[in-house]
This record gives C-alpha cells, sequence and structure tokens, in this order.
C-alpha cells in the first residue's frame, strides 16, 4: 500500500495568523483506502490544518501535493472540485429541508427546458434515498423526510454518502463523532470504513482516541501546531496515545499523584473539591 | 436517544398522509384560514360578508399586502428582512406619475422606469447587506428613510408637489393596473356573480404567486433560496452564489413594492410620496401568519398566500360583525401571537414525526 502516491500531501507546511504561529513544518500523507487519524486537544491546531486542507486558509509557506504534484486550494470551491470533500460535526445540512433536497443543493436534477426547467423531486429522493442506504443506513427510506428529524449519525452518514456520490477521494471528517452517544458514533465508525472500504482517502479528526483506533491506519497527533508523533496502526498503545494528546507526562502524573494520595489515605481517592 | 435498532416498517409519507400534511409549511397558515374564515362567515353574515361585494373588500386588501408579503417571504426563507418597502410604495407610485405627468412618458415606458428605480434601490439594499455583513433589518431601515426623503424632495424639485395626479392613463393600461373588475354569469340583475368590484391587483396577485410558486418549489432556485436560509455557510460550499442569490431577492421585493405603489396610483389617479410604515407591518405579519420561519429556511408560497387571506378578513372582516371596530387591532395582534406559537408546534411535529420511530 505505501509505494503507492499519496492523494493528498502537506510537505512541511506553516501557518501563522500575524504574528502567532499557529502551524509548524507540519508533513502529512493520506493514500486511497487509508484512514489518516488526526489526534490533538482542543487548540493543538486541528482545526486550521482542515482549514487549510479545505481550501479556507492558505499555508504561509509549504506545499500541498495532490497525486503528487504541488497544487494550490485558494477556496473551498477549488477543493471541492480537486475531489476534498469536508463534513462538520454537525453534517453541514440543513435542517428544514427534505433528504432529497439537502442532498442536491446547488446540483439539483431537473427535467424540462429553458426557464421551465422544474427540480426532479422523485428522482433526487430516489437517488439521495439510494446513496445512503448503500453505505448501510437502510432506515433512510423517504427521501421527503425533513433532515432534522434524523438523528446525529444518520446526518453524519448522510453528509458523507453525499460527498462520495459527488466524487470525493479525499474525506475529511471534523469530529463526526464528538456530539454523538456510543451507538451513533459506532455507526458513523462503520460509515468511514465504508468510504475506506471504496478506495477513499480519509482524514478524521478527534480527540476520542477509541474511535481513531477503532478505524485508523496511521495516526498523527498535534501538539500546539507541530505534529508530535506520526505513527501506523498497533505501534503505540492506547495509554501512549492519550498521553501524547495530553501533552505527554501530564496524564501519567495526574494518575501517580492520585495513585500516591490513594496510597497515603487507606485507599481513599482525593475529596472532590468545590 | 441511540436506542438499539427496533424492526420497523417503511415509514412512507406520500400524498395526503398526515404527517406529510403536517411536514408542509402552509399547514397551519390552511387551518387559520378556514377557522377565521367560518368565524367571520358567522358573525359578519347579517352584513353580507359572504357576497361577492363583501369578499371584494378583503380580497383587494389583501392582494396589495400580498404582493409585497411573498418575496419579503422570499427574503425571511433566506434569512433576511426589507422594510424599505414602506418607502419604495410610495416611490412607484411618484416616479410612475412624474413620468408621465411631468415628462409626458408613455404609460409603461414610466413604469418601467419605476421599476428600474426600484430594482436600483433593492440591488444597493443587496449590495450591502452582502458585503458588509451588516442585518439586513438595519440596512434597509435606513434605506427606508433615505428614500422616504428623497421621495419628498425629488418630488418637490422635479414636479413642485408631494400630490402627483395620474390622469388618463389609457384603457388597456387602467384595465390591467387600476381599475374595478365585474364578472356576472347571466344578465346583469339576475345572473350569478363570480366577482364583482374586484381590482387589478388582485389578479395581479395571483398571477405574480403562480409564478413565485414556481420559482420557490418546483425550479431548482426555490432550493437554493431554502438552503441559503438553512445554512449559508453549507449553502456557498456547495457553490450557490449566495450573494448574487440575495441581491435579486432584494431587487423582487423593491419591485414588488413599486408595483404596489402603480396598481394604487392608477386606481387613485394621483400618487402622493407619504411613506407606508404600515404595510411594512401588514407583510411581516403575513408572512409570519403564512408560517415562514424568521430564521430562514422553512416556508411556502402558498402559505403567505394564506396568511395574507387570514390577515385581509381580520382586518377588513371586523368592519362586517358587530365587534366594536377599536378591537380590530388587537384581533391582528392575538392572531399574530397565535400563528407563531402554531408555527412553533407544526415545525416541531415536522421534524419529529419521524425521531418516535427511531432506531
Amino acid at each position: 500500500m505505501s509505494d503507492q502516491k499519496p492523494i493528498l500531501a502537506l510537505r512541511g507546511v506553516n501557518k501563522s495568523f500575524g504574528p502567532i504561529d499557529v502551524l509548524h513544518d507540519i508533513n502529512l500523507e493520506v493514500r486511497a483506502g487509508e484512514v489518516l487519524c488526526l489526534l490533538g486537544d482542543n487548540g493543538a491546531g486541528k482545526s486550521t490544518l482542515i482549514k487549510i486542507m479545505s481550501g479556507v486558509h492558505q499555508p504561509t509557506s509549504g506545499t500541498i501535493e495532490m497525486d503528487g504534484q504541488a497544487t494550490g486550494l485558494p477556496t473551498p470551491r477549488a477543493a471541492s472540485e480537486k475531489g476534498i470533500a469536508t463534513v462538520h460535526q454537525f453534517g453541514g445540512t440543513f435542517p428544514l429541508m427534505s433528504i432529497g433536497r439537502s442532498f442536491f443543493v446547488g446540483v439539483e436534477p431537473t427535467k424540462g427546458w429553458g426557464p421551465f426547467k422544474v427540480y426532479d423531486r422523485k428522482r433526487a429522493n430516489e437517488i439521495a434515498v439510494k446513496a445512503v442506504q448503500n453505505f448501510g443506513i437502510t432506515r433512510i427510506d423517504d427521501g421527503d423526510r425533513l433532515v432534522g428529524g434524523l438523528s446525529g449519525g444518520e446526518r453524519q452518514s448522510l453528509a458523507i454518502a453525499r460527498a462520495v456520490h459527488f466524487g470525493a477521494r479525499v474525506l475529511i471528517l471534523d469530529e463526526p463523532t464528538a456530539a454523538l452517544g456510543v451507538k451513533q458514533a459506532a455507526h458513523v465508525l462503520r460509515i468511514v470504513n465504508e468510504a475506506k472500504r471504496r478506495g477513499l482517502a480519509v482524514i478524521f479528526i478527534t480527540h476520542q482516541v477509541m474511535h481513531a483506533m477503532a478505524v485508523g491506519d496511521h495516526f498523527a497527533v498535534l501538539i500546539r501546531g507541530a505534529v508530535a508523533a506520526d505513527f501506523k496502526k498497533g505501534q503505540k498503545t492506547r495509554e501512549e496515545i492519550t498521553d501524547l494528546m495530553a501533552g505527554g507526562e501530564t496524564m501519567a502524573n495526574l494518575e501517580a499523584s492520585i495513585d500516591g494520595y490513594m496510597a497515603s489515605h487507606d485507599g481513599h481517592p482525593p475529596a472532590p473539591v468545590h | 436517544m441511540a436506542e438499539t435498532s427496533i424492526k420497523v416498517g417503511p415509514a412512507r409519507s406520500r400524498g395526503l398522509s398526515v404527517p406529510g400534511f403536517f411536514r408542509r409549511p402552509e399547514a397551519g397558515a390552511a387551518a387559520g384560514f378556514l377557522l377565521i374564515l367560518i368565524f367571520f362567515s358567522y358573525f359578519g353574515w347579517d352584513k353580507q360578508f359572504v357576497t361577492a361585494l363583501g369578499s371584494s373588500t378583503w380580497l383587494n386588501f389583501a392582494s396589495k399586502v400580498g404582493i409585497i408579503a411573498i418575496p419579503i417571504g422570499f427574503l425571511m426563507i433566506a434569512g433576511e428582512l426589507d422594510i424599505s418597502i414602506g418607502a419604495l410604495i410610495p416611490a412607484g407610485g411618484i416616479v410612475l406619475a412624474m413620468s408621465v405627468e411631468t415628462f409626458g412618458l408613455n404609460f409603461w415606458l414610466g413604469a418601467a422606469i419605476s421599476l428600474g428605480v426600484a430594482a436600483a434601490i433593492g440591488y444597493i439594499n443587496g449590495l450591502l447587506v452582502t458585503r458588509t455583513n451588516v442585518p439586513s433589518l438595519i440596512v434597509t431601515l435606513a434605506t427606508l428613510f433615505v428614500v422616504a426623503g428623497l421621495n419628498a424632495y425629488v418630488s418637490k424639485h422635479l414636479a413642485g408637489t408631494t400630490q402627483h395626479s395620474l390622469q388618463d392613463v389609457g384603457a388597456v393600461s387602467e384595465f390591467l393596473m387600476g381599475d374595478y373588475h365585474t364578472l356576472i354569469l347571466g344578465a346583469e340583475a339576475t345572473g350569478f356573480v363570480v366577482f364583482q368590484s374586484l381590482q387589478s391587483s388582485f389578479f395581479i396577485w395571483i398571477v405574480f404567486a403562480a409564478v413565485c410558486y414556481f420559482v420557490l418549489h418546483v425550479s431548482p432556485w426555490g432550493n437554493w433560496i431554502f438552503a441559503m436560509g438553512g445554512d449559508q455557510q453549507s449553502a456557498r460550499n456547495a457553490g450557490i452564489p449566495t450573494a448574487r442569490l440575495k441581491i435579486s431577492l432584494f431587487m423582487l421585493s423593491a419591485m414588488a413594492a413599486a408595483l404596489v405603489g402603480m396598481t394604487e396610483a392608477t386606481l387613485a389617479n394621483s400618487a402622493s410620496t407619504t411613506t407606508q410604515f404600515g404595510m411594512i407591518f401588514n407583510a411581516i405579519i403575513c408572512v409570519v401568519v403564512g408560517g415562514v420561519l424568521l430564521t430562514g429556511g422553512f416556508g411556502s408560497v402558498l402559505g403567505v398566500v394564506f396568511g395574507t387571506l387570514t390577515f385581509g378578513i381580520v382586518f377588513q372582516g371586523i368592519n362586517f360583525t358587530t365587534f366594536d371596530k377599536d378591537l380590530n387591532l388587537l384581533f391582528i395582534g392575538a392572531l399574530l401571537l397565535f400563528a407563531v406559537l402554531m408555527n412553533e408546534t407544526f415545525r416541531r411535529m415536522a421534524t419529529n414525526w419521524s425521531s418516535t420511530k427511531k432506531s
């Protein structure tokens, strides 16, 4: 798999907003059929990195490569035309629109001619429902249903199905499981696996190590704007990753101090501080 | 929230099913209209509310608000508001009157100039809103006063008065823009009265509503308007030209207001620069009673039409009843409050209807 060229690669990307450096020398690559998990605590620079990859921000220096060729992503539109689709936490869908309509926003299927082009509701609904069902969400069977009536996981699935349907090659998922319950999150993770099986390159942003380990092939941990660790599946344990994300020693120290307290207090944990 | 999968049959809702009905934005407005119609038909029976002439009273009133309410509804669905219409109604009338009377132009040329002026003002509204991100309420509040001021200033300088006459516009223009129409099947005295003394603006309203229905619900552009109001960022990412679309909507509402001003001027044979502040509220009430969500993303043309009809009945119908006429505004206020609460409930039912059988 690794002899294959990466679809999307960042080479030495730096980003600063005025005097503040947000990202330092980021090197990342993601291949087809591979899930890259970007891990990091809040404020580690994950969102800025996503915005660079989806064309919202431009890197201050460094290059973005697609299929081995240096390229620019001047606008979100340009990024999506190159096949990079970003799905945000809440799915980026329209709660009060029907599934069919929201699936085809901007590219509505029409019938008729000239100024009398008519939105083809039946076809839109059919295609949308089929696309979602192909991802295993069989409970969506009516394209007239409002998106707001779907669960968080279903909305994510709809958004991912939409991106895949419109030819995305790189799927950037921004904390897709953050707001979801356990079962719903499992749902989304299955969809991520399905996207991977179909040969998409997935960049999965999360701070939930469990979710990352369930689907990831390749992991990158961001700390204060730099890639602190870059490793393959199975090279690190969950505890090691959590430690890394929390800034290395912090978690271990906390654990040690609690253990120390308990040892000297007949096994009682510290009283909660109010 | 996330229970395990329970086997549930496919949830179909096509045609006239109950959830399908509640999911329609005009459901509440239609139900409200029927209730109000029955109420006033009963209490206004003795004073001829349910006759062709009685209906014309509120239909004529409703038609003028209605022509403006639909584009305001579009804007509200897209998440914006336009209150400058209060000054654009007189602007439409006086530009037409001055073109014809002061400059001796042809009526239709004057009408085109009037629409052109309105379009330009709408364009400025749209440009200011999309470029500056200042809320459209404030932007159009400003243009409301700017245009109101210009109306008086330009009138006095060009024509020397703020009251313009508009005489002898020609039979065809009078017929199409500002006349009373009656259709009686059979003999004049004994035949069946289909409608009586309906103003031209009523027919313009119906045609306009049909065109707007096509645009919002049948053509693909409607989807863009809903998407823009639902989530502007996502809409832009999906490739919708949000700025251009928004500017077009502001131009549409301004031109609709000017059109109403022209029909009024043609009907009354005169135009005045008086700003119609009341129409701003009337139009907004019609839109909200029609089930359009103030926060955007939800609504329908049919709903706004029902809302306007309801508003027209409540506003004019009190004259047909034995109730004190001073209660008129109280009725309107209660209606608005009731409609907003109903809308909220209906919308919740529309979105939550499916969650009862969520996995």
